[in-house]
Protein backbone atom coordinates (compact mmCIF):
# COMPACT_ATOMS: atom_id res chain seq x y z
CA UNK A 1 0.00 0.00 0.00
CA UNK A 2 3.22 2.47 0.67
CA UNK A 3 5.97 2.37 -0.12
CA UNK A 4 8.74 4.78 0.57
CA UNK A 5 12.41 5.07 -0.96
CA UNK A 6 15.31 7.06 -0.17
CA UNK A 7 13.10 9.85 1.16
CA UNK A 8 14.70 13.38 2.26
CA UNK A 9 12.78 16.00 3.61
CA UNK A 10 13.68 19.36 5.35
CA UNK A 11 11.53 22.43 6.48
CA UNK A 12 13.48 25.68 5.43
CA UNK A 13 12.35 27.61 8.12
CA UNK A 14 14.68 25.46 10.66
CA UNK A 15 17.10 22.72 10.82
CA UNK A 16 14.62 19.61 11.46
CA UNK A 17 15.66 16.77 8.37
CA UNK A 18 13.67 13.44 7.53
CA UNK A 19 15.41 10.38 6.19
CA UNK A 20 13.98 7.47 5.26
CA UNK A 21 16.23 5.66 3.12
CA UNK A 22 13.17 2.61 3.01
CA UNK A 23 9.69 2.12 4.46
CA UNK A 24 6.73 0.39 3.29
CA UNK A 25 3.26 -1.07 4.38
CA UNK A 26 1.49 -3.65 3.06
CA UNK A 27 -2.40 -3.59 2.25
CA UNK A 28 -4.46 -3.98 4.97
CA UNK A 29 -1.78 -3.95 7.71
CA UNK A 30 -2.61 -1.83 10.79
CA UNK A 31 0.69 -0.05 11.95
CA UNK A 32 1.53 2.16 14.39
CA UNK A 33 3.90 4.91 14.48
CA UNK A 34 5.69 5.81 17.58
CA UNK A 35 8.80 7.64 18.77
CA UNK A 36 9.48 10.54 21.00
CA UNK A 37 7.92 14.47 19.89
CA UNK A 38 9.82 16.13 16.99
CA UNK A 39 11.14 12.85 15.44
CA UNK A 40 9.09 13.54 12.60
CA UNK A 41 6.13 11.22 12.54
CA UNK A 42 2.94 14.10 11.83
CA UNK A 43 5.36 14.51 9.27
CA UNK A 44 6.10 11.37 7.69
CA UNK A 45 1.61 11.18 7.84
CA UNK A 46 1.58 15.01 5.48
CA UNK A 47 4.41 13.52 3.26
CA UNK A 48 2.16 10.58 2.92
CA UNK A 49 -0.56 12.29 2.18
CA UNK A 50 0.50 15.11 -0.23
CA UNK A 51 0.83 17.79 1.69
CA UNK A 52 4.04 18.68 2.03
CA UNK A 53 6.24 17.10 -1.04
CA UNK A 54 9.61 15.41 -0.50
CA UNK A 55 13.16 17.18 -1.64
CA UNK A 56 14.29 14.04 -3.17
CA UNK A 57 13.25 10.29 -3.05
CA UNK A 58 9.85 8.63 -3.60
CA UNK A 59 6.76 8.02 -2.03
CA UNK A 60 4.09 5.66 -3.42
CA UNK A 61 0.60 5.09 -2.29
CA UNK A 62 -1.32 2.24 -3.88
CA UNK A 63 0.72 2.38 -7.03
CA UNK A 64 0.26 6.29 -7.19
CA UNK A 65 3.69 8.50 -6.81
CA UNK A 66 2.70 10.79 -4.43
CA UNK A 67 5.79 13.04 -5.28
CA UNK A 68 5.39 12.93 -8.75
CA UNK A 69 1.65 14.63 -8.49
CA UNK A 70 1.18 18.72 -8.95
CA UNK A 71 -0.70 20.38 -6.66
CA UNK A 72 -3.96 19.78 -7.58
CA UNK A 73 -3.61 16.23 -8.30
CA UNK A 74 -2.07 15.72 -4.69
CA UNK A 75 -5.35 17.09 -3.32
CA UNK A 76 -7.53 14.97 -5.04
CA UNK A 77 -5.73 11.98 -4.38
CA UNK A 78 -5.61 13.25 -0.75
CA UNK A 79 -9.29 13.84 -0.34
CA UNK A 80 -10.37 10.75 -2.03
CA UNK A 81 -7.95 8.13 -1.69
CA UNK A 82 -6.52 9.05 2.72
CA UNK A 83 -8.88 9.55 5.64
CA UNK A 84 -6.96 11.90 7.88
CA UNK A 85 -8.27 11.46 11.86
CA UNK A 86 -6.49 14.23 14.00
CA UNK A 87 -5.68 14.14 17.52
CA UNK A 88 -7.55 17.59 17.91
CA UNK A 89 -10.90 15.73 15.64
CA UNK A 90 -10.72 19.50 13.81
CA UNK A 91 -14.53 19.65 13.26
CA UNK A 92 -16.66 22.62 12.60
CA UNK A 93 -18.80 23.81 14.93
CA UNK A 94 -21.21 25.64 12.83
CA UNK A 95 -21.82 22.64 11.40
CA UNK A 96 -24.05 19.96 12.47
CA UNK A 97 -22.68 16.58 12.90
CA UNK A 98 -24.18 15.02 9.60
CA UNK A 99 -22.64 17.79 7.56
CA UNK A 100 -19.03 17.43 9.11
CA UNK A 101 -19.47 13.98 8.01
CA UNK A 102 -20.41 15.40 4.46
CA UNK A 103 -17.73 18.35 4.34
CA UNK A 104 -15.08 16.56 2.12
CA UNK A 105 -18.30 16.16 -0.06
CA UNK A 106 -18.79 20.27 -0.38
CA UNK A 107 -15.25 21.35 -0.84
CA UNK A 108 -14.35 19.66 -3.69
CA UNK A 109 -15.29 18.64 -6.92
CA UNK A 110 -13.47 15.53 -6.80
CA UNK A 111 -16.07 14.29 -4.75
CA UNK A 112 -20.06 13.94 -5.74
CA UNK A 113 -22.33 13.89 -3.21
CA UNK A 114 -25.20 11.92 -4.03
CA UNK A 115 -28.19 10.37 -1.83
CA UNK A 116 -26.31 7.52 -1.92
CA UNK A 117 -22.94 9.07 -0.07
CA UNK A 118 -25.85 11.03 2.38
CA UNK A 119 -27.62 7.36 3.00
CA UNK A 120 -23.90 5.88 3.68
CA UNK A 121 -23.01 8.94 5.81
CA UNK A 122 -26.03 8.00 7.85
CA UNK A 123 -25.29 4.51 8.22
CA UNK A 124 -21.56 5.32 9.31
CA UNK A 125 -22.75 7.31 11.86
CA UNK A 126 -25.40 4.99 13.26
CA UNK A 127 -22.70 2.24 13.29
CA UNK A 128 -20.65 4.68 15.28
CA UNK A 129 -22.79 5.32 17.69
CA UNK A 130 -24.26 9.03 16.32
CA UNK A 131 -27.20 8.18 14.85
CA UNK A 132 -29.33 10.06 17.14
CA UNK A 133 -26.97 12.93 17.14
CA UNK A 134 -26.81 13.58 13.33
CA UNK A 135 -28.79 17.05 13.33
CA UNK A 136 -26.96 18.17 16.72
CA UNK A 137 -24.38 21.08 16.44
CA UNK A 138 -20.70 19.35 16.41
CA UNK A 139 -19.85 21.73 19.61
CA UNK A 140 -22.36 20.40 21.99
CA UNK A 141 -20.44 16.84 21.11
CA UNK A 142 -18.33 15.24 24.12
CA UNK A 143 -15.03 14.50 23.50
CA UNK A 144 -15.54 10.52 22.29
CA UNK A 145 -18.33 12.19 20.18
CA UNK A 146 -16.20 13.99 18.26
CA UNK A 147 -13.56 11.61 17.51
CA UNK A 148 -16.40 9.15 16.47
CA UNK A 149 -17.69 12.09 13.95
CA UNK A 150 -14.73 13.14 12.74
CA UNK A 151 -13.41 9.10 11.97
CA UNK A 152 -17.08 8.79 10.06
CA UNK A 153 -15.87 12.21 7.85
CA UNK A 154 -12.30 9.94 7.42
CA UNK A 155 -14.02 6.81 6.31
CA UNK A 156 -16.98 8.50 4.01
CA UNK A 157 -15.20 8.53 1.03
CA UNK A 158 -14.25 5.17 1.50
CA UNK A 159 -10.49 5.90 0.96
CA UNK A 160 -8.22 2.87 1.01
CA UNK A 161 -5.35 4.36 3.78
CA UNK A 162 -6.14 6.19 6.63
CA UNK A 163 -3.59 7.93 8.49
CA UNK A 164 -4.23 8.99 11.92
CA UNK A 165 -2.34 11.30 13.93
CA UNK A 166 -2.31 11.23 17.50
CA UNK A 167 -6.32 10.16 16.78
CA UNK A 168 -6.50 9.14 20.52
CA UNK A 169 -4.66 11.64 22.30
CA UNK A 170 -7.20 13.67 23.96
CA UNK A 171 -9.80 11.05 24.59
CA UNK A 172 -10.33 9.11 28.14
CA UNK A 173 -8.75 5.46 29.08
CA UNK A 174 -12.23 4.19 28.09
CA UNK A 175 -13.18 6.42 25.07
CA UNK A 176 -9.68 5.21 23.99
CA UNK A 177 -10.08 1.85 24.26
CA UNK A 178 -14.10 2.32 22.46
CA UNK A 179 -13.22 4.89 19.34
CA UNK A 180 -9.65 2.58 18.78
CA UNK A 181 -12.43 -0.49 18.71
CA UNK A 182 -14.55 1.37 16.70
CA UNK A 183 -11.87 2.28 14.12
CA UNK A 184 -10.26 -1.35 14.10
CA UNK A 185 -13.59 -2.78 13.10
CA UNK A 186 -14.83 0.11 10.68
CA UNK A 187 -10.75 -0.58 8.81
CA UNK A 188 -11.43 -3.84 8.97
CA UNK A 189 -14.56 -4.01 7.20
CA UNK A 190 -12.98 -1.57 4.60
CA UNK A 191 -9.95 -3.95 4.32
CA UNK A 192 -8.16 -0.52 4.38
CA UNK A 193 -4.63 0.41 5.67
CA UNK A 194 -4.11 1.86 8.52
CA UNK A 195 -1.16 3.96 9.91
CA UNK A 196 -1.45 5.39 13.12
CA UNK A 197 0.63 8.17 15.09
CA UNK A 198 0.43 7.73 18.84
CA UNK A 199 2.50 8.36 22.00
CA UNK A 200 0.24 5.66 23.88
CA UNK A 201 1.89 2.32 24.40
CA UNK A 202 -0.39 0.06 25.82
CA UNK A 203 -2.53 0.47 22.67
CA UNK A 204 0.59 -1.11 20.73
CA UNK A 205 -0.50 -4.77 21.38
CA UNK A 206 -3.40 -4.04 19.24
CA UNK A 207 -1.93 -3.24 16.09
CA UNK A 208 -0.54 -5.28 13.53
CA UNK A 209 3.06 -3.67 13.66
CA UNK A 210 4.91 -1.10 15.14
CA UNK A 211 7.41 0.92 13.82
CA UNK A 212 9.95 3.20 16.22
CA UNK A 213 10.42 6.35 14.34
CA UNK A 214 13.59 6.33 16.49
CA UNK A 215 14.91 3.76 13.53
CA UNK A 216 14.97 6.43 10.57
CA UNK A 217 16.43 8.56 12.82
CA UNK A 218 19.44 6.23 13.43
CA UNK A 219 19.58 5.67 9.89
CA UNK A 220 19.73 9.17 8.79
CA UNK A 221 20.81 12.36 10.09
CA UNK A 222 17.89 14.40 11.27
CA UNK B 1 -20.68 26.87 -5.72
CA UNK B 2 -23.73 25.43 -4.52
CA UNK B 3 -22.13 23.64 -1.37
CA UNK B 4 -19.63 26.73 -0.69
CA UNK B 5 -22.96 28.80 0.00
CA UNK B 6 -24.64 26.42 2.00
CA UNK B 7 -21.07 26.28 4.24
CA UNK B 8 -20.75 30.42 4.24
CA UNK B 9 -24.52 30.08 5.00
CA UNK B 10 -24.32 27.64 7.75
CA UNK B 11 -21.40 29.94 9.32
CA UNK B 12 -23.30 32.78 9.57
CA UNK B 13 -26.45 31.56 11.00
CA UNK B 14 -24.48 29.52 13.24
CA UNK B 15 -22.79 33.32 14.20
CA UNK B 16 -26.20 35.08 13.95
CA UNK B 17 -25.58 38.25 16.59
CA UNK B 18 -22.10 38.63 15.45
CA UNK B 19 -23.55 38.80 11.91
CA UNK B 20 -26.49 40.57 12.85
CA UNK B 21 -24.07 43.38 14.04
CA UNK B 22 -21.90 43.21 11.20
CA UNK B 23 -24.93 43.51 9.16
CA UNK B 24 -26.50 46.24 11.44
CA UNK B 25 -23.51 48.35 10.70
CA UNK B 26 -23.00 48.30 7.60
CA UNK B 27 -26.40 48.88 6.61
CA UNK B 28 -26.70 51.86 8.29
CA UNK B 29 -23.52 52.69 7.39
CA UNK B 30 -24.65 52.28 3.58
CA UNK B 31 -28.24 53.52 3.69
CA UNK B 32 -27.56 56.39 5.76
CA UNK B 33 -25.96 58.84 3.71
CA UNK B 34 -28.64 57.81 0.88
CA UNK B 35 -31.99 58.05 3.20
CA UNK B 36 -30.29 61.39 4.13
CA UNK B 37 -29.89 62.37 0.82
CA UNK B 38 -33.58 60.99 -0.08
CA UNK B 39 -34.80 63.54 3.05
CA UNK B 40 -32.97 65.72 1.81
CA UNK B 41 -33.79 66.05 -1.98
CA UNK B 42 -37.39 65.24 -1.07
CA UNK B 43 -37.49 68.26 1.20
CA UNK B 44 -35.77 70.58 -0.88
CA UNK B 45 -38.11 69.67 -3.81
CA UNK B 46 -41.44 70.43 -1.22
CA UNK B 47 -39.60 73.80 -0.02
CA UNK B 48 -38.18 75.15 -3.53
CA UNK B 49 -41.75 74.02 -5.54
CA UNK B 50 -43.92 75.32 -3.15
CA UNK B 51 -42.10 79.05 -3.08
CA UNK B 52 -41.52 78.83 -6.57
CA UNK B 53 -45.40 78.94 -7.51
CA UNK B 54 -45.74 81.32 -4.67
CA UNK B 55 -44.88 84.94 -6.33
CA UNK B 56 -44.77 87.12 -3.97
CA UNK B 57 -45.71 87.26 -0.34
CA UNK B 58 -46.44 90.75 2.49
CA UNK B 59 -45.71 90.59 5.97
CA UNK B 60 -44.40 92.92 8.62
CA UNK B 61 -40.88 93.94 8.66
CA UNK B 62 -38.54 91.73 10.35
CA UNK B 63 -37.33 87.98 9.23
CA UNK B 64 -37.91 86.82 6.17
CA UNK B 65 -37.60 83.51 6.38
CA UNK B 66 -40.25 83.57 9.54
CA UNK B 67 -42.95 85.27 7.24
CA UNK B 68 -41.97 82.74 4.49
CA UNK B 69 -41.84 79.64 6.65
CA UNK B 70 -45.39 80.59 8.84
CA UNK B 71 -47.06 81.47 5.58
CA UNK B 72 -45.98 78.75 3.15
CA UNK B 73 -45.29 75.55 5.16
CA UNK B 74 -47.50 76.75 8.17
CA UNK B 75 -44.60 76.80 10.84
CA UNK B 76 -45.32 77.84 14.74
CA UNK B 77 -42.77 81.06 14.29
CA UNK B 78 -45.34 83.53 13.87
CA UNK B 79 -44.47 86.96 12.05
CA UNK B 80 -45.43 89.97 13.15
CA UNK B 81 -48.98 90.70 12.76
CA UNK B 82 -49.89 93.29 9.67
CA UNK B 83 -53.49 94.44 9.54
CA UNK B 84 -56.28 93.68 6.33
CA UNK B 85 -55.35 96.87 5.40
CA UNK B 86 -51.99 95.53 3.80
CA UNK B 87 -54.12 93.60 1.52
CA UNK B 88 -56.50 96.06 0.61
CA UNK B 89 -53.67 97.98 -0.24
CA UNK B 90 -52.40 96.08 -2.75
CA UNK B 91 -55.99 95.17 -4.08
CA UNK B 92 -56.27 98.97 -4.29
CA UNK B 93 -53.16 99.06 -6.64
CA UNK B 94 -55.06 96.71 -9.22
CA UNK B 95 -51.88 95.43 -9.93
CA UNK B 96 -52.25 91.84 -8.31
CA UNK B 97 -54.76 89.59 -5.96
CA UNK B 98 -54.38 89.35 -2.37
CA UNK B 99 -55.07 86.18 -0.12
CA UNK B 100 -55.08 87.15 2.68
CA UNK B 101 -53.64 84.91 5.77
CA UNK B 102 -53.73 84.23 9.22
CA UNK B 103 -51.41 81.20 10.47
CA UNK B 104 -51.43 81.57 14.25
CA UNK B 105 -54.16 79.35 15.96
CA UNK B 106 -53.90 75.52 16.14
CA UNK B 107 -56.32 72.64 16.30
CA UNK B 108 -55.07 69.16 17.98
CA UNK B 109 -51.57 70.38 17.09
CA UNK B 110 -52.30 70.44 13.51
CA UNK B 111 -52.02 74.72 12.27
CA UNK B 112 -55.22 76.73 11.90
CA UNK B 113 -54.86 78.82 7.88
CA UNK B 114 -57.28 81.38 8.02
CA UNK B 115 -57.49 82.93 4.37
CA UNK B 116 -59.94 83.04 1.91
CA UNK B 117 -61.55 80.48 -0.87
CA UNK B 118 -58.87 82.56 -3.13
CA UNK B 119 -56.75 80.08 -1.54
CA UNK B 120 -58.02 77.35 -3.04
CA UNK B 121 -57.89 78.61 -6.63
CA UNK B 122 -54.34 79.67 -5.92
CA UNK B 123 -52.51 76.35 -4.64
CA UNK B 124 -55.57 74.57 -7.11
CA UNK B 125 -56.65 72.78 -3.78
CA UNK B 126 -59.18 69.83 -5.18
CA UNK B 127 -61.81 68.00 -2.37
CA UNK B 128 -62.19 64.49 -1.70
CA UNK B 129 -65.18 65.06 -0.06
CA UNK B 130 -67.35 67.33 1.02
CA UNK B 131 -67.60 71.04 0.13
CA UNK B 132 -65.50 74.37 0.85
CA UNK B 133 -66.30 76.17 3.95
CA UNK B 134 -69.43 78.08 3.51
CA UNK B 135 -69.74 79.77 6.96
CA UNK B 136 -68.29 80.70 10.24
CA UNK B 137 -67.18 77.45 11.89
CA UNK B 138 -66.52 75.40 8.84
CA UNK B 139 -63.49 74.06 8.18
CA UNK B 140 -61.33 72.06 5.58
CA UNK B 141 -59.02 69.79 6.37
CA UNK B 142 -56.03 68.08 5.05
CA UNK B 143 -55.70 64.75 3.57
CA UNK B 144 -53.18 63.41 5.91
CA UNK B 145 -54.63 65.67 9.01
CA UNK B 146 -57.81 63.16 8.09
CA UNK B 147 -56.45 60.06 7.71
CA UNK B 148 -54.38 60.37 10.92
CA UNK B 149 -56.93 61.99 13.05
CA UNK B 150 -59.98 60.00 11.42
CA UNK B 151 -62.25 62.78 10.37
CA UNK B 152 -64.66 63.36 7.64
CA UNK B 153 -66.73 65.87 6.44
CA UNK B 154 -69.68 66.22 9.27
CA UNK B 155 -66.99 65.45 12.31
CA UNK B 156 -65.69 68.50 14.18
CA UNK B 157 -62.38 70.06 15.63
CA UNK B 158 -61.80 71.95 18.28
CA UNK B 159 -59.53 74.61 18.18
CA UNK B 160 -56.74 74.45 21.26
CA UNK B 161 -56.56 76.95 23.70
CA UNK B 162 -53.08 79.46 23.54
CA UNK B 163 -52.95 78.84 27.20
CA UNK B 164 -54.52 76.63 29.65
CA UNK B 165 -54.84 78.75 31.94
CA UNK B 166 -55.53 82.28 30.90
CA UNK B 167 -58.92 82.98 31.15
CA UNK B 168 -59.63 85.89 29.61
CA UNK B 169 -57.20 84.82 26.41
CA UNK B 170 -58.81 82.67 23.46
CA UNK B 171 -61.32 79.94 23.90
CA UNK B 172 -61.87 76.75 21.74
CA UNK B 173 -64.07 76.77 18.93
CA UNK B 174 -65.75 73.80 17.72
CA UNK B 175 -65.58 73.87 14.08
CA UNK B 176 -67.65 72.06 11.83
CA UNK B 177 -65.67 69.87 9.06
CA UNK B 178 -67.23 70.22 5.88
CA UNK B 179 -64.63 68.91 3.48
CA UNK B 180 -61.28 66.76 2.91
CA UNK B 181 -58.54 67.90 0.14
CA UNK B 182 -57.62 65.65 -2.10
CA UNK B 183 -53.33 64.75 -1.20
CA UNK B 184 -51.20 67.63 -1.91
CA UNK B 185 -47.82 66.16 -0.99
CA UNK B 186 -47.63 69.79 0.92
CA UNK B 187 -48.40 71.69 4.10
CA UNK B 188 -51.84 71.56 3.28
CA UNK B 189 -51.88 68.01 3.52
CA UNK B 190 -51.93 68.91 7.14
CA UNK B 191 -53.43 72.52 7.75
CA UNK B 192 -56.86 72.80 8.95
CA UNK B 193 -57.92 75.37 6.26
CA UNK B 194 -60.69 77.65 7.67
CA UNK B 195 -62.22 81.33 6.84
CA UNK B 196 -59.97 84.40 7.72
CA UNK B 197 -63.29 85.45 9.74
CA UNK B 198 -63.33 82.15 11.59
CA UNK B 199 -59.74 82.51 12.69
CA UNK B 200 -60.70 85.91 14.21
CA UNK B 201 -63.73 84.30 15.74
CA UNK B 202 -60.77 81.83 17.62
CA UNK B 203 -58.78 84.85 18.46
CA UNK B 204 -62.14 86.59 19.96
CA UNK B 205 -62.19 89.60 17.65
CA UNK B 206 -65.04 87.93 16.16
CA UNK B 207 -67.82 86.50 18.67
CA UNK B 208 -71.02 85.65 19.47
CA UNK B 209 -73.02 85.59 22.63
CA UNK B 210 -76.57 85.47 24.16
CA UNK B 211 -78.83 88.69 23.67
CA UNK B 212 -78.05 91.34 26.56
CA UNK B 213 -81.18 92.87 25.89
CA UNK B 214 -83.13 88.82 26.71
CA UNK B 215 -80.50 87.85 29.09
CA UNK B 216 -82.62 86.76 32.38
CA UNK B 217 -79.29 86.30 34.56
CA UNK B 218 -79.14 89.93 35.89
CA UNK B 219 -75.55 89.41 37.41
CA UNK B 220 -74.29 89.21 33.94
CA UNK B 221 -75.22 92.82 33.47
CA UNK B 222 -73.47 95.44 34.71
CA UNK B 223 -75.48 98.61 33.67
CA UNK B 224 -78.44 99.04 31.79
CA UNK B 225 -80.08 102.36 29.92
CA UNK B 226 -81.89 103.36 27.69
CA UNK B 227 -79.66 103.17 24.78
CA UNK B 228 -76.91 101.18 25.97
CA UNK B 229 -76.27 97.69 27.83
CA UNK B 230 -73.24 96.75 29.62
CA UNK B 231 -72.69 93.31 30.69
CA UNK B 232 -69.39 91.42 32.23
CA UNK B 233 -67.60 88.27 31.30
CA UNK B 234 -70.63 86.08 32.59
CA UNK B 235 -72.77 86.75 29.97
CA UNK B 236 -72.45 83.45 28.18
CA UNK B 237 -70.52 83.32 25.35
CA UNK B 238 -71.17 80.92 21.84
CA UNK B 239 -67.52 78.52 21.49
CA UNK B 240 -69.93 76.79 18.66
CA UNK B 241 -71.43 78.47 16.13
CA UNK B 242 -74.88 76.28 14.81
CA UNK B 243 -77.47 77.09 12.42
CA UNK B 244 -78.81 79.43 15.14
CA UNK B 245 -76.05 81.29 16.33
CA UNK B 246 -73.98 83.30 12.86
CA UNK B 247 -76.34 86.15 13.47
CA UNK B 248 -75.29 87.00 17.14
CA UNK B 249 -71.52 86.25 15.58
CA UNK B 250 -70.39 89.90 14.87
CA UNK B 251 -67.61 92.35 14.65
CA UNK B 252 -66.13 94.81 16.98
CA UNK B 253 -64.06 97.84 15.65
CA UNK B 254 -62.44 98.98 12.34
CA UNK B 255 -62.26 95.42 10.34
CA UNK B 256 -59.18 96.51 8.13
CA UNK B 257 -57.92 96.84 11.12
CA UNK B 258 -57.98 93.47 12.08
CA UNK B 259 -54.87 91.35 12.14
CA UNK B 260 -53.15 88.82 9.80
CA UNK B 261 -49.58 86.89 9.42
CA UNK B 262 -49.13 87.43 5.41
CA UNK B 263 -50.70 88.49 2.26
CA UNK B 264 -50.02 86.18 -0.87
CA UNK B 265 -49.58 88.35 -3.61
CA UNK B 266 -50.48 87.09 -7.11
CA UNK B 267 -49.28 89.81 -9.77
CA UNK B 268 -51.13 89.82 -12.67
CA UNK B 269 -48.20 90.03 -14.90
CA UNK B 270 -44.28 90.06 -14.21
CA UNK B 271 -44.55 93.72 -14.37
CA UNK B 272 -47.21 94.13 -11.77
CA UNK B 273 -45.00 92.17 -9.76
CA UNK B 274 -41.60 94.29 -10.15
CA UNK B 275 -44.22 97.64 -9.71
CA UNK B 276 -45.67 96.02 -6.43
CA UNK B 277 -41.87 95.37 -5.31
CA UNK B 278 -41.02 98.87 -5.98
CA UNK B 279 -43.70 100.41 -3.94
CA UNK B 280 -42.15 98.50 -0.65
CA UNK B 281 -38.75 99.23 -1.06
CA UNK B 282 -38.86 102.18 1.07
CA UNK B 283 -37.33 101.88 4.60
CA UNK B 284 -40.77 103.83 5.55
CA UNK B 285 -42.92 100.96 4.68
CA UNK B 286 -44.18 99.11 7.50
CA UNK B 287 -44.35 96.14 5.56
CA UNK B 288 -41.95 93.87 3.56
CA UNK B 289 -42.27 92.50 0.36
CA UNK B 290 -40.39 89.08 -0.89
CA UNK B 291 -40.19 86.76 -3.56
CA UNK B 292 -40.50 83.06 -1.24
CA UNK B 293 -38.29 81.45 -4.40
CA UNK B 294 -35.33 84.15 -3.45
CA UNK B 295 -35.66 83.63 0.44
CA UNK B 296 -35.72 79.44 0.07
CA UNK B 297 -33.06 79.90 -2.60
CA UNK B 298 -31.00 81.54 0.08
CA UNK B 299 -32.59 78.65 3.11
CA UNK B 300 -30.97 76.01 0.81
CA UNK B 301 -27.91 77.42 -0.27
CA UNK B 302 -26.79 77.23 3.45
CA UNK B 303 -28.43 73.90 3.87
CA UNK B 304 -25.69 72.98 0.79
CA UNK B 305 -23.32 73.90 2.87
CA UNK B 306 -23.95 72.06 5.87
CA UNK B 307 -25.21 69.41 3.56
CA UNK B 308 -21.07 69.09 2.10
CA UNK B 309 -20.09 69.35 5.74
CA UNK B 310 -22.25 66.38 6.38
CA UNK B 311 -21.26 64.57 3.28
CA UNK B 312 -17.69 64.72 4.42
CA UNK B 313 -18.86 63.90 8.04
CA UNK B 314 -20.32 60.38 6.57
CA UNK B 315 -17.56 59.98 4.37
CA UNK B 316 -14.81 59.84 6.99
CA UNK B 317 -17.26 58.15 8.97
CA UNK B 318 -18.13 55.16 6.00
CA UNK B 319 -14.18 54.86 5.34
CA UNK B 320 -13.34 54.48 9.28
CA UNK B 321 -16.12 51.61 9.73
CA UNK B 322 -14.39 49.68 6.23
CA UNK B 323 -11.33 50.32 7.85
CA UNK B 324 -12.93 48.58 10.94
CA UNK B 325 -15.04 45.86 9.30
CA UNK B 326 -11.13 45.07 7.46
CA UNK B 327 -9.83 44.16 10.63
CA UNK B 328 -13.01 42.19 11.86
CA UNK B 329 -12.22 40.16 8.93
CA UNK B 330 -8.54 40.20 9.25
CA UNK B 331 -8.88 38.93 13.09
CA UNK B 332 -11.65 36.41 11.57
CA UNK B 333 -9.51 34.89 9.33
CA UNK B 334 -6.53 34.45 12.04
CA UNK B 335 -9.04 33.03 14.60
CA UNK B 336 -10.23 31.01 11.92
CA UNK B 337 -6.96 29.97 10.60
CA UNK B 338 -7.11 26.44 12.13
CA UNK B 339 -10.40 25.86 10.56
CA UNK B 340 -8.47 26.93 6.86
CA UNK B 341 -5.36 24.71 7.59
CA UNK B 342 -7.66 21.66 8.71
CA UNK B 343 -9.68 21.85 5.28
CA UNK B 344 -6.56 22.00 3.32
CA UNK B 345 -5.11 19.35 5.00
CA UNK B 346 -8.44 16.98 4.23
CA UNK B 347 -8.10 18.34 0.91
CA UNK B 348 -9.36 21.66 -0.15
CA UNK B 349 -7.89 24.06 -2.43
CA UNK B 350 -6.95 27.60 -1.55
CA UNK B 351 -9.11 28.61 -4.31
CA UNK B 352 -12.46 27.34 -2.82
CA UNK B 353 -11.06 28.27 0.97
CA UNK B 354 -10.89 32.02 -0.50
CA UNK B 355 -14.25 31.11 -2.02
CA UNK B 356 -15.97 29.73 0.82
CA UNK B 357 -14.22 32.98 3.17
CA UNK B 358 -15.23 35.66 0.15
CA UNK B 359 -19.01 34.14 0.10
CA UNK B 360 -19.65 34.40 3.83
CA UNK B 361 -18.06 37.69 3.79
CA UNK B 362 -20.56 38.68 0.62
CA UNK B 363 -23.46 37.67 2.49
CA UNK B 364 -23.08 39.49 5.37
CA UNK B 365 -22.84 42.46 3.01
CA UNK B 366 -25.14 42.09 1.14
Amino acid sequence: MISIESLHFAYPQHGFKLQIPAFSVPPGQKLAVIGPSGSGKTTLLNLIAGIYTPDSGTIEVADTGVHELDDAARRDFRITRIGFIFQDFELLDYLTVLDNILHPYRITGALQLTPEVRQRARELAKQMGLGDKLQRGAGKLSQGEKQRAAICRALLPQPALILADEATGNLDPENKTHILDLLFAAVDQRRATLLAVTHDHELLPRFDRVVDFREFRAAGSA
Amino acid sequence: MIDSFYIAWKYLVFNKTRTAILVACITLIAVLPLALEIVLDESEHQLVERAEITPLLIGARGSALDLVMNSLYFTDEVPELIAVAAADEVMDTELAAAVPLYVRFHARGFPIVGTTLDYFDFRQLELRAGHPFASLGDCVIGASLAQQLDLKPGDSLVSSPETVFDLAGVYPLKMKITGVLAPTHSADDLAVLVDIKTAWVIEGLVHGHEDVTRTTDSSAIMERTERNVTANAKLMQYREITAASPDSFHVHGDAAAYPLTAVIVLPHNDKSGTLLRGRYLGENSAYQIVPPAEVIDSLMTNIFRIRHVLDAVILLVGLATALALMLVFALSLRLRQREIDTISRIGCSRSTIARLLLLQSLCSLS
